[in-house]
């Protein structure tokens, strides 16, 4: 058992011990929960794990915006402690049919919104690759917990860069998968235009290999669409394929020197594999993306929040009457960043300033789906770094909301567009990952798996991080 | 752009959110630097520009009218803060209406 190597380990290496019958899934969950009794106690990648392991197959891990039936589902947040949900999200329910034992609930930014999971109502969590370093958000526990061994694959979602951020800051592979690929149905929902599951990886292919459990039709999410059948990459070259370099997302004020090098390298890499790599451009996509984006999200969001009125689950503050329970609960019940983002939503959406903000980020919408359908004519994926920095330290940003937002500026234009967007790790920058950001067409993931795994192959990244070593 | 405090307290009236003064001054602050940010969408001049609500082209899904399953009553209580009878239970809500 002990020869079980939780940080090197793959899914797909996994799956492999399991039919030759080289471990047992028990063997195989006890060997990922001794890993985390060894290690999370300083990552904090949980929120909470799982007693018993269920299912023969390879144990993973849910963000806890992910609904499952009789485990507690906060979200991140203390206005959702001690929900223990009565019904199973589709992806819980697919993971289960897949035979694949939770082993627990990752931990979030506060309903999923922020950039370095310290907006978590229950505390941060680490980056594996140095503890004073925060692992991105909001998706930090599920990337942390997959860099760190503490699970072989895990799920997140994904509004504004929250699976592709994550897993550029902790050395690993995320896919944002296409909108309306993979059902919402029992997400906690932020954004509903935007919000969307995917798999956290240590290689491209165990990811395509996650995406085929959970993509597909669900007739409970009327917002969901057919999926082409998922390949698993083989191909170590990109003969035939056409990668386009928007000069905007490379060229970004606030992207590091460190991360422009290694994403530079990596472009040059495509070329050296038989790619055809040249230029183009997304004008207005990255230099209105961000503003689109956070009048847009914000509006869906206050919306999407005010479910929460002490009424049905959840916290409830205060007896005197219906509405000052209601407004005592939310304020004790959310944290600053929930409440700043359903001011700026209500704002945004009130009478006056609707037309100006919302009715406009909607026009602006339209224009970034059609710059990147303008690029897509003359290229197969887009590619650039996935966040402007490597890994930054707790607490850098916390002061600074504003600050704190731009770590999503190279993921929000795609996001916008309801594209696919996969990271992967392409080197490191001050001994800290950087990741590199391939976006296509709609429902073009296995090209983008295509591209990963051939790109991962000529890179070789060590995904296990120096000090855990 | 600055958003006046009267303004503030009117956004949190529109979300429900009973706020302390202390809150009231911070988010006031913190909003106006955020809706500054965002006020960059009204550079653009898109008069003919249709709005995109959805990123994916779909049209209405539609199905059966049929009765389905649901939740049994005693499971979609189960979490509720307060009930009675098979009921949630709240707070009276009949009396005057915070001012919006």
């Amino acid at each position: 058992m002990s020869d079980v190597d939780t940080l090197r380990l793959t899914a797909e290496e996994a799956i492999g011990l399991l039919e030759r019958g080289d471990v047992s899934a028990r063997e195989l969950w006890e060997a990922y929960r001794a890993a985390i009794d060894e290690r999370d106690g300083e990552l904090h990648c949980y929120l909470s794990l799982a007693d018993e392991p269920e299912g023969d197959g390879v144990p993973i891990a849910l963000k806890d915006v992910i609904t499952t039936k009789g485990i507690e589902t906060t979200a991140g947040s203390k206005i959702l402690k001690g929900y223990v949900p009565v019904f199973d999200s589709t992806v819980a329910a697919r993971v289960k049919d897949a035979k694949l034992p939770l082993l627990g609930k990752t931990n979030l930014d506060e309903f999923a919104m922020g950039s370095s999971t310290e907006n978590s109502a229950f505390g941060p969590t680490h980056n594996p690759w140095d503890p004073t370093r925060v692992p991105g958000g909001s998706g930090g526990g599920s990337a942390a917990a997959v860099a760190a061994g503490l699970a072989p694959w895990a799920l997140g979602s994904d509004t504004g860069g929250s699976i592709k951020q994550p897993a550029s800051l902790c050395g690993i592979v995320g896919l944002r998968p296409t909108y309306g690929t993979v059902s919402r149905y029992g997400i906690v929902a932020l954004a509903s235009s935007l919000d969307q599951v995917g798999p956290t990886t240590k290689t491209v292919r165990d990811c395509a290999l996650l995406y085929r459990v959970i993509a597909g039709r669900d007739p409970l999410d009327s917002t969901t669409a057919d999926v082409p059948p998922v390949e698993l990459p083989q191909a170590d070259d990109l003969k035939g394929l056409r990668i386009g370099v928007p000069k905007e997302l490379n060229e970004a004020e606030g992207i590091e020197p460190g991360v422009k090098e290694a994403s530079d390298r990596t472009i040059e890499l495509c070329r050296e594999l038989g790619a055809e790599v040249g230029e183009t451009t997304l004008p207005r996509s990255v230099d209105y993306g961000l503003a689109c984006y956070y009048l847009i999200q914000p509006a869906e969001a206050s919306s999407n929040l005010a479910r929460y009125d002490g009424v049905r689950y959840g916290l409830r503050v205060g007896n005197g009457s219906y509405h000052a329970m209601v407004e005592r609960t939310r304020d004790e019940g959310f944290g600053d960043e929930p409440k700043r983002r359903i001011m700026l939503g209500a704002y945004a959406l009130s009478a006056g300033y609707y037309e100006a903000f919302y009715g406009q980020a909607q026009k602006v919408r339209t224009v970034i789906a059609e710059e990147h359908r303008k690029a897509f004519e003359g290229f197969d994926v887009l590619v650039s770094p996935t966040s402007p920095t490597v890994a930054f330290e707790l607490g850098a940003k916390t002061q600074n909301p504003l600050a704190m937002y731009l770590s999503d500026l190279l993921t929000i234009p795609s996001n916008m567009a309801g594209l696919p967007g996969l990271s992967i790790p392409c080197g490191l920058s001050e001994g800290l990952p950087v990741g590199f950001q391939l976006v296509g067409p709609q429902f073009a993931e296995n090209t983008l798996f295509r591209v990963g795994h051939a790109l991962e192959q000529a890179l070789s990244f060590d995904y296990v991080p120096e000090r855990l070593k | 752009m600055a958003i006046t405090r009267a303004q503030v307290e009117h956004v949190a009236r529109l979300a429900h959110l009973a706020l302390t003064e202390e809150e009231l001054d911070r988010f006031g602050e913190q909003l106006g630097a955020i809706l500054e940010a965002v006020s960059k969408v009204s550079e653009l001049d898109l008069g003919d520009v249709e709005p995109t609500s959805h990123p994916l082209d779909l049209v209405n899904v539609w199905r059966e009218d049929e009765p389905q399953p649901s939740l049994p009553r005693e499971e979609a209580l189960a979490n509720a803060p307060a009930t009675e009878g098979g009921f949630f239970k709240v707070p009276p809500a009949i009396g005057p209406e915070p001012d919006l």
